[in-house]
């Protein structure tokens, strides 16, 4: 009860820092979505490329997010952008490659051989069957990568409070650092919900995107 | 005219060099099938593919209508093929209509020419357009998808097919029916076709010419008849079973074998009117009923005749079977078989009375290449010998 009194009576701020948090992680998945994609088409050319981007996009998750931070404060402040928001949508785009690429690759590597033939056959170009059978047919899978980018790199954006780039994480910083649990749980509450919405909102858009004629939606990764 | 030089391909494999086809020289005419036929691993797709450069070839060369295929560009050379595959292959992301008017589209054909082609393309395989053209791949049985599949491969009229087993996937009753269809619809198209299967009653019934592979080599290459009849090797004489002779009845039709020699009776003739022309044609147990216009519709039994007076009209036996112009002796064998009898009426699609086919005629006709042969062996013998 207490809790909600708190956070009705901080709605203004509340709301505030949700919209931090979403255009971080917005920002941040975004573009690398946008460079994830074209990275995972890229390397389906090339088995052994494929394997090494993968391992590295591997490794670099495997990172924890507070190390991160403390790798690129040196380098980052250099431009005076130590702290706040760049790294904190670096290390985001960082996380998301994995599994965006992966999922991307995945699905056009996996694309029905016969299919990949009768594109050919009719005469598309390389170009010509990547935009009118690959991708169509790759798109659910590559936005099952996507949400879990998403879904992942919500949490790794509360700890990015401590960097000072905003966001809900802020609650609970100060949480545990004025040892006030009202904010702490506020924070934390507040966190998964945005996690499991998000989760939602992108599962409807995946299936709006699913090609119409895709009877089975590809598996979700 | 399709036109193979010297084609080969030799896959590197990790356990050393493949040798898929070999030095695969052969030519089809215009407007004909040729079947690719053989054991699976052969190199019937592999020589298929190296036409429309699915599989580049090692060496040798491709001629399509006597031009080198080796200076055209690849994309424009596969839109100038039909191709289609066994496994069917239709963009599962497009709707019907989006997957037959692919190649147009990448020709750079104008919206109103590539709907109008759809709807002609849906005619062609007696599809309905309305119902189907707006559906999607998923939403289509398998014989409605191989249609689709032949449509697709034909959409930009293209002079020349590649079919790659294009009715493996499909049960037999409806392989039959869309075999049918594609024939008649072969019959005026008249594209130049290079067909893979491994099914020799397919390749008798679709194939002007049958190509046999065996081990990346062709073996032999000649009419279904002249295949049937004189086999060049072993090989290709355990390929084709023993029962080879009997496929033959598959190849000839009733026209081709009819003898319009028969004698008849009417229904206002009398028994021993009958009884005369029994004896007069030799006939051994009956004589044929027709009516007014010649059209078959019972028999007079030699017994009859014997011990009966009056008029035909009133001592008729049921008619065993009458066989069409157009049938092909495996029916009339058939025919022949379950109604316990040596000749069968033939009639035109009038239903006319236009001859009778007997055992011995069929016999004949099938032993005719078998001796010509023989004989032609023998006279060849040296003088002496
Ligand atoms: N991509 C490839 N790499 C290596 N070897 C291949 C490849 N494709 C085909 N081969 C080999 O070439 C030979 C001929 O294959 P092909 O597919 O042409 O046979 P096929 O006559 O079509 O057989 P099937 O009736 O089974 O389809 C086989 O020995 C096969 O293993
Ligand atoms: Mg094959």
């Amino acid at each position: 009860m207490e809790l909600l009194q708190y956070a009705l009576d901080n709605l203004g701020l509340l709301g505030t820092r949700t919209l931090e948090h979403i255009s971080l992680v917005g920002v941040a998945v975004g573009i690398a979505t946008l460079t994830g994609v074209p990275i995972g088409i890229a390397i389906t050319q090339n088995e052994r490329v494929a394997r090494a981007v993968l391992y590295v996009a591997s490794i670099i998750v495997t990172i924890p997010s507070v190390a991160l931070f403390g790798v690129m404060i040196p380098i980052l402040s250099l431009i005076g952008q130590g702290i706040g928001y760049l790294p904190a949508v670096i290390a985001v785009l960082l996380y998301s490659q994995l599994p965006i690429i992966r999922n991307t690759y995945t699905a056009i590597h996996n694309v029905d051989p016969a299919l990949r033939e009768a594109a050919r056959g009719v005469g598309m170009s390389q170009r010509q069957r990547l935009r009118m059978v690959e991708i169509p047919l790759a798109v659910p899978v590559i936005m099952a990568g996507v949400r879990t980018a998403v879904v992942l790199n919500i949490g790794v954006m509360a700890i990015a409070a401590y960097i000072g780039a905003g966001g809900l994480g802020t609650f609970i910083s100060r949480g545990i650092s004025q040892s006030d649990p009202r904010q702490l749980i506020l924070g934390a509450v507040a966190v998964s919900l945005l996690a499991i919405i998000a989760d939602y909102a992108l599962l409807a858009l995946q299936k709006r995107l699913t090609p119409k004629g895709m009877a089975v939606s590809s598996a979700t990764a | 005219m399709i036109r193979l030089d010297n084609l080969t391909k030799v896959f590197d494999t990790p356990d050393g060099a493949v040798v898929a086809a070999d030095h695969i020289s052969m030519e089809v005419p215009r407007g004909e099938i040729c079947v690719l036929l053989g054991p699976s691993g052969c190199g019937k797709t592999t020589t298929l593919k190296m036409i429309n450069r699915i599989v580049r070839s090692t060496s040798g060369k491709v001629f399509l209508d006597g031009e080198d295929t080796s200076g055209l560009d690849t994309e424009a050379l596969r839109r100038n093929i039909g191709y289609v595959i066994q496994q069917i292959g239709l963009f599962p992301n497009m709707t019907i209509e989006e997957n037959i008017t692919v190649v147009p589209k990448l020709l750079g054909w104008d919206k109103q020419r590539y709907k109008t082609r759809a709807r002609e393309l849906m005619d062609m395989i007696a599809m309905d357009a309305e119902a189907f053209l707006k559906r999607y791949p998923s939403e289509l049985s398998g014989g409605q998808q191989q249609r689709i599949g032949v449509a697709r491969a034909l959409a930009a009229d293209p002079p020349v097919m590649l079919m790659d087993e294009p009715f493996g996937a499909i049960d037999p009753i409806n392989r039959a029916v869309i075999q049918d269809e594609f024939l008649k619809m072969q019959a005026e198209l008249q594209k130049t076709i290079m067909f893979v299967s491994h099914d020799i009653d397919e390749a008798i019934k679709m194939g002007d010419r049958i190509a046999i592979f065996r081990e990346g080599k062709l073996v032999q290459y000649s009419e279904p008849d002249e295949l049937l009849s004189a086999p060049k090797n072993t090989f290709v004489e355990s390929f084709l079973g023993e029962d080879r002779a009997l496929k033959r009845l598959n190849l000839v039709r009733v026209r081709d074998v009819i003898s319009d020699e028969i004698g008849t009776v009417v229904g206002n003739d009398t028994l021993t009117t009958a009884r005369e022309r029994i004896d007069a044609h030799g006939y051994r147990d009956a004589i044929l009923l027709v009516d007014d216009r010649r059209r078959p519709i019972g028999v007079i039994s030699r017994d009859t005749t014997g011990s009966h007076q009056g008029y035909c009209r009133d001592h008729m036996r049921g008619l065993p079977a009458v066989v069409n112009l157009g049938d092909d002796l495996r029916k009339v064998a058939s025919l022949m078989f379950a109604h316990d009898t040596t000749w069968l009426p033939c009639v035109d699609d009038n239903g006319t009375l236009c001859g009778q086919i007997t055992q011995r005629d069929m016999t004949h006709h099938l032993g005719s290449r078998y001796r010509a042969r023989r004989s032609a062996a023998d006279s060849e013998k040296p003088v002496g010998s």
